[in-house]
């Protein structure tokens, strides 16, 4: 006996999760032309901020303190090497920036919307396959994204963050769309939930301290043909800071996502680790920030040098989602038992 | 960078000279190392930060090229197919063993070199951090107002004795929020935090060399054995009950413990409703009796992600598939074999393949190779070739090609029990030959070609393929991991930090001063400081100067 209605309120799930993702896009390439047009204006800020004689001192009084804080770069006498400054520069937005926000804030409710209906109508968590994945994945970032405005104003990051995420939503709706079929046994595991989710996690801890880097380049290649510091943006070492602790969260994540897919290797192919193709990508990417960590702690390897790991470490999670989930053969493609 | 404030180094982590953080020496140039010299400085820079960087990146990259080609351990059929298909690559691959890329001596060559750096990194580093730890904090600096986060209170007029009560306050704020504290001439308190950030790293790198002579040494106790089972059937855990078995380097045979497992069930289940999934498997349940010499046998499960632990050893439930099973007779009718033959998928829908041998009891020894379709699309539907449409027994169909000929059993040597060599073999019957294949339905008989006799398909059975397996480091390698995983939180997460609470006199007034110092990564310093400076000049009735 088919139970038809089930079958007609998974169909309706599906339909519901779906027009919730195109309507997230719609409003995410909203915020991308905002956020683009932000950067611009930056750019010219900077400009004209370059063109100004001297550099003058940011003093940000911060309410319920009890001293003055100055900026990086004013501070009086020597900086110690590790130590960071926690203030932020306060940095102007603009009204475009904070469009974008507004947009990027109901695109998410959109995309987490359509997520959730997709793990309705399948009645599990929905990131069992790439097509899930990448909707949990990309809404993990956004929603990293979000949650650290609270701490540090990232909005110059806006046009990469939701630009990256409507490549990835555009090409998952088109190219790794599947209809929901049910799990095959080796994928009926807690671990699903939890090595996945985790890895999702690191994933966009991973892609925002990827970003920074990226800009962090842009900065230090101005702040080296001597265009003074940009105020619009933070300083290329403020942003290295940053990028370093969004990504060793990140690090922390996918380690465990490591050691949680081994557990669960053992669990479902009888050893916990077996030079699978995923695995050695997986392996390669943790060993890549592995590095980063070190080339942030080693002499002459600071900046620039560490910045380009960074960004090298998040293309090798690219490529290990993207091409060795589709080219590469292995046990992770899920060929049958 | 600028140069750092001058400050006893003694409780400082010892970190590689040419860590961020070391104070940046004149490169020492001696012109005659000697031996011992030049071991010391190869020494030197094995274990440097940037030699443990390299060798870092070095096995991020050297790992790539065994993703890209089929590896011999975990893909061995790959291995064949790609070599078949690049015949003359193959060859300058299989020079540098990238089919076994992982265990190649250019592989091990890296990942040792990099241990070794890391050992020679951590021992200094340890037995430096042990005395650190019990290194009171050092001297307060004469001057803090030069260092992060500095603070101070308005002057004041004040005693003696109030300078010696607002340092003990200071002291016992400092070790109320976790610092180890000295005082200092009764007018400062020097007070330090975060020891466990290098005890974080310290074990987490530690565990990293855990992890891998876990691996390297245990390898060796490590053996895994395979075995099919059709339902009814049983399996005992001594050696020759194995179908195979990949011993390690200390297997011995008389330490299988012995248990023994008869499968009672196999309960595949297949999708039935979902339309876009019709016969996709969605669980796999075997359900065997499970006896232990001196205990009382049970009924056990197995599923595909949840292994039986039983003797020492893990089983795991890794395939499954169909048994036909096949009576032959003599041309007399006495049974000359009769068993379930497990049968190979081929397919999702378990199209299988399989061979039923007849050594003795015929006038002829007798092969066969049979294609098994549990679901058979009839011919006006899927065409003549026959396929099947369903992993479930709805419409099953058995064919068999018969040989006869030498089966070259008696030559002593192993035979695959699923495939038939066929060169030394005559075929009498199927595609190719003038007599039409056999095609047999459950409880049908067939007549062999030559009167040779008669094959009967009894029924059709399921079977489970069982890995059992022996890891003693397991519980190690997990242990190792954790220890990986907590040590890397703490290492990353806890600052390690000094502050400083000094009374400065002047003119017969007193101010008190706050700093601190970072000693890694710690954006909240400046926060810190301010809140233990809030603090002390609260409790000191103190305003603090803007
Ligand atoms: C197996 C290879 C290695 C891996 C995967 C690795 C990984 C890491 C990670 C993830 C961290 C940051 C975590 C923490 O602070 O607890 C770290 C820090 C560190 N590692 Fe390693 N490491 C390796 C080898 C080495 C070697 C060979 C050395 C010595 C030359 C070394 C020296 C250090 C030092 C000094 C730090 C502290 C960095 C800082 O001051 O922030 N590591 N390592």
């Amino acid at each position: 006996m088919i139970p038809v209605h089930a079958a007609v309120t998974q169909a309706t799930l599906v339909n519901y999760s779906l027009v919730a993702i195109y309507s997230s896009m719609f409003i995410y390439a909203l915020a991308f032309i905002f956020f683009t047009y932000d950067l611009a204006w930056r750019v010219s800020e900077a400009r004209q901020l370059a063109a100004a004689p001297a550099v003058e001192v940011v003093a940000a009084k911060r309410a319920g303190q009890l001293t003055t804080k100055t900026a990086l770069l004013d501070r009086p006498g020597p900086v110690p090497p590790g130590f960071e400054v926690a203030a932020a520069t306060k940095v102007k937005r603009s009204l475009s920036a904070r469009l974008g926000m507004v947009f990027t804030v109901m695109a998410w409710l959109l995309h987490v919307g359509g997520t959730v209906f997709r793990g309705l109508a399948a009645g599990r968590v929905p990131w069992a396959n790439m097509f899930e994945f990448t909707l949990t994945a990309t809404a993990i970032i956004i929603g990293v994204f979000l949650v650290i405005q609270f701490w540090q104003d990232l909005q110059f990051l806006g046009a990469y963050v939701t630009g990256f995420v409507l490549v990835f939503l555009g090409v998952a709706t088109i190219n790794f769309y599947v209809d929901v079929i049910p799990l095959p046994p080796a994928l009926q595991s807690y671990w699903l939930v939890i090595h996945v989710f985790v890895a999702s996690l690191g994933t966009g801890f991973y892609g925002l301290g990827a970003g920074l880097s990226v800009v962090q380049l842009i900065q230090a290649r101005r702040e080296a043909r001597g265009l003074g510091p940009v105020r619009a943006v933070p300083t290329a070492e403020k942003l290295e800071a940053l990028a370093y602790r969004l990504i060793v969260v990140g690090f922390v994540f996918w380690t465990f996502t490591l050691i949680a897919g081994s557990i669960w290797a053992e669990h479902a192919w009888g050893r916990y680790w077996g030079w699978d193709t995923k695995e050695v990508w997986t392996f390669i990417v943790w060993v890549i920030f592995a590095g980063y960590i070190h080339a942030r702690a080693t002499r002459g390897w600071r900046g620039s040098r560490s910045a380009t790991l960074a960004i090298i470490g998040f293309s090798a999670v690219l490529f290990n989602f993207t091409i060795v989930n589709l080219y590469f053969h292995g046990l992770h493609s899920y060929s049958g038992l | 960078m600028a140069s750092r404030p001058s400050s006893d180094q003694s409780t400082d982590p010892k970190r590689p000279s040419d860590h961020f953080d070391s104070p940046e020496l004149a490169e020492i140039t001696n012109p005659r190392l000697g031996v011992v010299g030049t071991l010391r400085f190869f020494w030197r820079q094995l274990t440097s930060m940037r030699t443990a960087l390299f060798l870092l990146l070095l096995v991020a990259f050297a790992a790539v090229p065994g993703s890209l080609v089929p590896q011999q351990t975990s893909d061995p059929n790959g291995v064949i197919q790609y070599k078949a298909a690049n015949p003359g690559w193959s060859k300058v691959l299989d020079f540098f063993g990238v089919f076994n890329t992982y265990s190649s001596i250019w592989f091990s060559a890296i990942y040792i070199l990099l241990f070794i750096s890391l050992i020679g990194c951590i021992i200094p580093r340890t037995m430096h951090h042990i005395a650190a730890l019990r290194t009171p904090p050092p001297k307060t600096p004469a001057r803090l107002d030069r260092l992060p986060g500095y603070l101070r209170t308005v002057d004041a007029p004040v005693s003696d004795e109030d300078v010696a009560d607002g340092v003990g306050a200071a002291r016992d704020l400092l070790r109320a929020s976790g610092y180890r504290v000295r005082v200092f001439d009764n007018d400062s308190a020097s007070a330090e935090r975060g020891y466990l950030r290098e005890t974080g790293n310290l074990i987490f790198h530690i565990a990293l060399v855990g992890i891998l002579v876990a691996v390297g040494l245990g390898g060796g106790f490590i053996w895994t054995g395979q075995k099919v089972i059709p339902v009814g059937q049983s399996f005992a855990n001594t050696l020759s009950d194995y179908d195979s078995i990949s011993p390690g380097r200390w297997f011995s045979p008389d330490s299988l413990e012995p248990y023994k497992l008869t499968l009672t069930k196999f309960t595949p289940v297949y999708e039935r409703h979902n339309l876009n999934a019709i016969g996709e498997a969605i669980d796999y349940t075997a359900y065997l009796r499970a006896s232990v010499p001196g205990q009382k046998a049970t009924n056990v499960t197995i599923k595909v992600n949840s292994p039986l632990r039983i003797g020492d050893t893990d089983v795991y439930l890794l395939s499954n598939g169909v048994a036909p099973v096949v009576t032959v007779r003599n041309p007399k009718g006495k049974v000359v074999y009769t068993q379930p033959i497990p049968f190979l998928p081929q397919d999702a829908d378990l199209t299988s393949e399989g061979v039923i041998k007849i050594p003795d009891g015929l006038s002829k020894q007798v092969g066969m190779i049979g294609l098994f379709y549990p679901t058979e699309c009839s011919p006006a539907v899927c065409g003549a070739a026959p396929r099947s449409v369903d992993p479930q027994l709805i419409n099953p169909v058995l064919t068999l090609q018969v040989y006869t000929g030498d089966l070259g059993l008696n030559s002593g040597k192993p035979v695959n029990a699923y495939s038939l060599d066929t060169d030394k073999l005559t075929q009498i019957s199927g595609f190719g030959t003038k007599t039409p294949g056999i095609t047999l339905r459950p409880g049908q008989t067939a007549k062999l070609p030559n009167g040779l006799g008669t094959v009967e398909l009894n029924r059709v059975i399921r079977y489970v393929g069982l890995d059992i397996h022996h890891d003693p480091t397991q519980l190690w390698v997990l242990s190792f991991a954790v220890l990986v995983f907590l040590g890397l939180i703490t290492g990353l997460f806890i600052p390690r930090r000094r502050v400083w609470i000094k009374a400065v006199r002047r003119g017969g007034k007193v101010h008190y001063e706050y700093a601190g110092l970072a000693r890694g990564e710690d954006p909240r310093l400046d926060d810190a400081v301010a809140e233990i400076a809030r603090k002390h000049s609260q409790l000191l009735g103190l305003n603090m100067k803007p």
